[in-house]
């Protein structure tokens, strides 16, 4: 069947196979793969699709919990938020696409995130993105940093879905590689919940949505999971483009579908396209299927069956439909206008048939494209350089000014005002948002309830490098913290393992050992994994990017506060309160290091779980009995620049007292600033002494200007007016 | 009293529509483009969105919709139609309102709260509302940015301008550079009326503002018999 | 000298845009239309005589910013 390939190259190696890979296939078939087939389980085996190097470590995370409904394995986690309601969330990573196409590579990401949401049932009701660039001073970053949100915006605006923010960082290790992972949460009613199941034998697989083209062919082999290097600029892979337009009234007709209780499973298409959308149904219901590839409706002419079956074309859906239910699901996607195509019939006997023009092209167990996967235990071993790394603390060779330290800080577009991007993003549509973009954790109410959904997702690569294990737990104390600043108890966990080459040993020790941290945290906090993706070979010309996990930890308010804290409601005469551990010393990966010293050393501190705990506690506690108006986590740039935040967001200077410029901007975990209402400060404080948290008053708001006084010569004061107006032109002045 | 809330392949703010509806004591029903008798309905809202990807031009494929001939009849009849954002630009692509909107002066996506000064109060969108009102709505839009031949003889139809906080409108308070700071116009009966800002999104103090109420309700008084 | 660039996504890239449009062309009764996709045209006035020259000026023009070498296809006309 591979007569015309005239390639010294095998077949197999081209579309990424390595030849025992090869040989399982043939073990498996028990006779030489027809090139259809090999195209198959070149993407369904592909790193993007079989987890093959990452599967033995990701059963360490902790997936259970009494509310969880469906965990890790299916196409978003759902968890049962209490009165008939589920929550669907999901995080997912584009980065490679991004880099070759940033708009659109930005834009299917935000597609097929939000795909996988709604192919559970539910209805999608906010995304967060989780960005990362190069310095933003290189022209290329700002052609790549502006092309993904512009995607982002483009995709989630038209489609009618609210981008509430996340976060974005800009660092030189992401310059050859950016991090472009998206989070999706949705919700609905217990009774819509929908899995991706093939059903019983006889029903029929209806495809749904868009023509299938020559998009992004061999992407998920190709394009995910091997790495950039010199010439993947003129290697020009077919890039897939989103038609978010396409997308809603899939969605639309999707959650009709549902509602009528027509299907009795869907998959949605995302890379390895109809070769997962036929398997991995029919493996999860026992089954095999029968399909004709000729009753696919395509976008061009001549399409092989290896191109119909790799495609990555967008804003598809596979529906599985009971066969006297077929003709009401044709009649929801006439009505919705879109395309549909019966492509198949569930059979038993677990035997996927692929037809083609007659002719059968493929014949495997359906089964043996997910589950016969090959797994990889990857060597792994500690960086030798690692110990010399946490030898290597930051030497100043005078102690900083404080006030210019803090102007340099908020100059930093990793730090600065985001609003660049954020009001590119419609973060108000289905009228939810409580709390938006531009504060810790978002909020959004769920309509019909009194409950509120907080969502915050974090990332610290420079941590994760020092230490892969402390960093990773400290982003879910984080993010932890974050949503309970809103009023919400933190209940499940998304994550998203951007790495560099699993081929090499110190990588794979780095991915382990962020895992460990992660479930470490997650078990302390009673948060389960309900999902997450893993992103390896993110990697240019064999450096590696720092390890960087990212969290998306999804809480619950129920009730939501009346008026949850935010960032922007400090006002004169409130008291500041540092609550959290006092006596922050530790610099190690801090945005100070990086930014005025320009230096990456030392070793972070690892996380206090039941400081944490508490810290977390008290902010719940806070936003239920409406305390503290407003809040701030402490991250990049420690204390100062959090209250500086503050105070630009709430437009008031403040005064407060320092031991020295360490403490003013460590970055230790689990501490936040409230803004104190004196008539509250009783019942704060009682709150944090009932939970054994230490409170240290810092000063108080007012003024126009930040001012630092600890009475000797350090004393300091920027103000108000030079901070806001750096803070807001970090990004834009270098966007020109 | 009931609105058709029409819905096109794209539209993406009918939910909101409906809930701002529910909110000032009224009722929408979601109505497909392709319907093709709106009769027992009392008013016709076109939503925000995108309808039919915004592509080739904005609102132009809309325009040509089914419903469209009982957007005109309600139109010509004196009932009200209100169209927001994307409804906004299908109305004037359907001529049923003057003018046209391109994109904004800094072809930027604009997602923040603007402030609006209530012009004219005989429309379906401000009847409600106080000459001189200002108002604080959420912008939502790239191609925002209205243009029109003869601005100053449209100025009795002007529903709202941009302005800032105190009600001034100057240069500088005009978000997308639209002509003579329109924010919102209508026909010249005053029962088709289109506005670029979302006043269905501040209806609720959890979400900042109820500023917009005042010209939901406007729309839902305008159902009512009496006004018709 | 005039010249005109057309940009053009290239054949097996999908246009969202075309297939829309075409969807609205035979809803308005237009049956007979098969396939629409919308291309870009780029009106540019150029200095100089040398029509190979600028030929090329403008197709680096294309590889750098008019085009987008990832899904476009484009053509460059010099006209005297």
């Amino acid at each position: 069947m591979s007569d015309d390939v005239t390639t010294e190259e095998p077949v197999h190696r081209l579309l990424g196979l390595t030849d025992h890979e090869y040989e399982s296939i043939e073990g498996i078939l028990e006779r030489a793969p027809s090139d259809a087939e090999l195209a198959m389980y070149s993407v369904m085996w592909s790193e993007h699709c079989s987890y093959k190097s990452s599967r033995p470590h990701l059963g360490r995370f902790p997936s259970q919990a009494p509310w969880v409904v469906v965990g890790p394995g299916e196409n978003a986690g759902v968890v049962d938020i209490g009165d008939g309601w589920l929550a669907a969330l999901r995080i997912e990573s584009h980065n490679h696409p991004s880099f070759v196409e940033p708009y659109q590579g930005a834009a299917t990401g935000v597609g097929g995130i939000l795909r996988d949401v709604f192919t559970m049932g539910a209805r999608p009701i906010a995304l967060w993105n989780q960005i990362r660039f190069g310095s933003l001073d290189h022209p290329h970053t700002r052609y790549l940093f502006s092309g993904v949100v512009a995607g982002i915006a483009g995709y989630g605006n038209a489609v009618g879905v609210p981008t509430l923010g996340g976060e974005i960082a800009f660092d030189p290790v992401y310059a050859g590689n950016p991090l472009v992972n998206v989070m999706c949460l949705g919700v609905l009613k217990r009774d819509q919940l929908v899995l991706g199941t093939a059903g019983e034998e006889g029903s029929i697989a209806v495809l749904l949505g868009n023509a299938t083209g020559r998009d992004g062919i061999g992407g998920a082999s190709v394009l995910a999971s091997a790495s950039f290097d010199e010439d993947s600029g003129t290697k020009r892979p077919s890039v897939q483009v989103g038609d978010p337009f396409e997308e809603k009234k899939l969605i639309e007709a999707c959650l009709e579908l549902y509602e009528k209780g027509l299907v009795v499973g869907v998959q949605d298409l995302g890379a390895a396209g109809l070769s997962c959308a036929v398997s991995e149904p029919a493996a999860r219901a026992d089954m095999g299927m029968d399909v004709d590839l000729g009753a696919v409706h395509t976008r061009e002419p001549d399409m092989t069956a290896p191109e119909l079956l790799m495609s990555e074309s967008q804003e598809r859906m596979m529906a599985f439909v009971a066969p006297e239910r077929l003709d009401e699901v044709l009649a929801v996607a006439k009505k919705w206008e879109i395309d549909a195509a019966v492509v198949g019939t569930v059979r038993t006997g677990g035997t996927l048939t692929i037809r083609h023009d007659g002719e059968v092209v493929a014949e495997m167990p359906a089964a043996s494209l997910s589950e016969d996967a090959p797994v990889y235990d990857r060597p792994l071993g500690e960086p030798h350089w690692l110990e010399n790394v946490w030898d290597n603390t930051m030497q100043l060779m005078r102690p900083p000014s404080i006030d210019e330290a803090l102007l340099r800080l908020l100059d930093d577009p990793s730090i600065g005002d985001p609003k660049w991007a954020y009001e590119q993003y419609d973060h108000m549509l289905f009228l939810n948002t409580v709390v938006g973009p531009g504060h810790d954790g978002s909020l959004v109410r769920v309509k019909g309830t009194r409950k509120g959904l907080a969502v915050s997702t974090d990332g610290n690569g420079r941590q994760c490098y020092l230490d892969p294990r402390r960093g990773g737990a400290r982003l879910v104390y984080e993010a932890a913290l974050n949503v309970a600043l809103t009023g919400a108890e933190p209940i499940a966990v998304v994550d998203n393992l951007n790495f560099g080459n699993p081929e090499k040993p110190e990588v794979m020790w780095q991915f382990r050992e962020t895992i460990e941290g992660i479930s470490e945290a997650c078990e302390m906090l009673s948060t389960p994994v309900v999902g997450g993706n893993v992103s390896f070979y993110n990697e240019t010309e064999g450096n590696d990017i720092y390890p960087t996990p990212v969290v998306g930890l999804l809480g619950l308010a129920d009730p939501m506060p009346e008026s949850p804290p935010r960032l922007d409601r400090a006002a004169e005469g409130m008291e500041v309160w540092l609550i959290g551990p006092p006596g922050a010393r530790n610099l190690a990966g801090s945005a100070f290091e990086q930014v005025i010293a320009g230096h990456v050393g030392g070793r972070p501190d690892a996380p206090d779980a039941f400081m944490a705990q508490g810290v977390i506690e008290v902010a719940i506690e806070n936003a239920k009995q409406g305390l503290a108006p407003a809040v701030h986590d402490l991250s990049d740039g420690g204390f100062a620049v959090a209250l500086a935040e503050m105070c630009i967001a709430s437009g008031v200077g403040a005064t407060v007292d320092f031991s020295d410029w360490i403490g003013l901007f460590a970055e230790n975990p689990h501490r936040f600033i409230a803004a104190v209402p004196p008539e509250h400060a009783d019942a704060l404080q009682a709150i944090a002494d009932h939970y054994d948290v230490p409170v240290t008053r810092k000063g108080h708001f007012g003024g126009d200007e930040i001012r630092f006084d600890n009475g000797g010569p350090e004393s300091t004061s920027v103000s108000l007016e030079q901070a806001t107006a750096t803070w807001q032109g970090a990004i834009p002045r270098r966007m020109g | 009293m009931k609105a058709a809330v029409v819905v096109f392949p794209g539209t993406n703010c009918e939910h909101d529509v409906m809930w701002a509806l529910d909110v000032a004591g009224s009722e929408g029903e979601l109505v497909w483009h392709r319907e093709t008798d709106l009769s027992e309905f009392d008013g016709i809202v076109l939503p925000g969105g995108f309808a039919h990807g915004d592509y080739l031009r904005t609102g132009a494929i809309a325009r040509f919709s089914p419903v469209m001939a009982e957007v005109r009849r309600f139109a010509e009849a004196g009932k009200p139609v209100l169209g927001i954002c994307n409804g906004f630009q299908i109305l004037c692509e359907a001529h049923l309102l003057p003018g046209a909107l391109h994109e904004n002066r800094d072809l930027n996506f604009i997602c923040r709260p603007i402030h609006v000064r209530v012009e004219s109060t005989n429309t379906v969108l401000t009847r409600a509302a106080e000459p001189g009102q200002v108002l604080q709505i959420p912008l939502n839009s790239y191609e925002g940015n209205y243009t029109v031949a003869e601005v100053d003889a449209m100025d009795a139809q002007v529903a709202a301008r941009y302005c800032d906080a105190d009600g001034t409108v100057s240069d500088a308070t005009n978000p997308n550079g639209s002509v003579g700071s329109i924010a919102a116009i209508a026909n010249s009966a005053g029962n088709v009326a289109g506005i670029m800002p979302h006043p269905e999104r501040a209806v609720e103090e959890v979400l900042g503002s109820t500023d917009g109420l005042v010209m939901v309700r406007s729309f839902v008084e305008s159902m009512e018999p009496a006004h018709v | 000298m005039k010249v005109t660039v057309t940009v053009r996504r290239r054949p097996e890239i999908s246009d969202p845009q075309g297939t829309t449009v075409a969807r609205a062309l035979r809803d308005l009764g237009y049956d007979e239309v098969r396939k629409v996709r919308v291309d870009k045209e780029i009106r540019l006035e150029v200095e100089g005589d040398d029509a190979a020259a600028i030929e090329a000026r403008v197709t680096e023009m294309c590889e750098k910013l008019l085009a987008n070498p990832v899904m476009d296809d484009y053509e460059v006309r010099v006209e005297a």
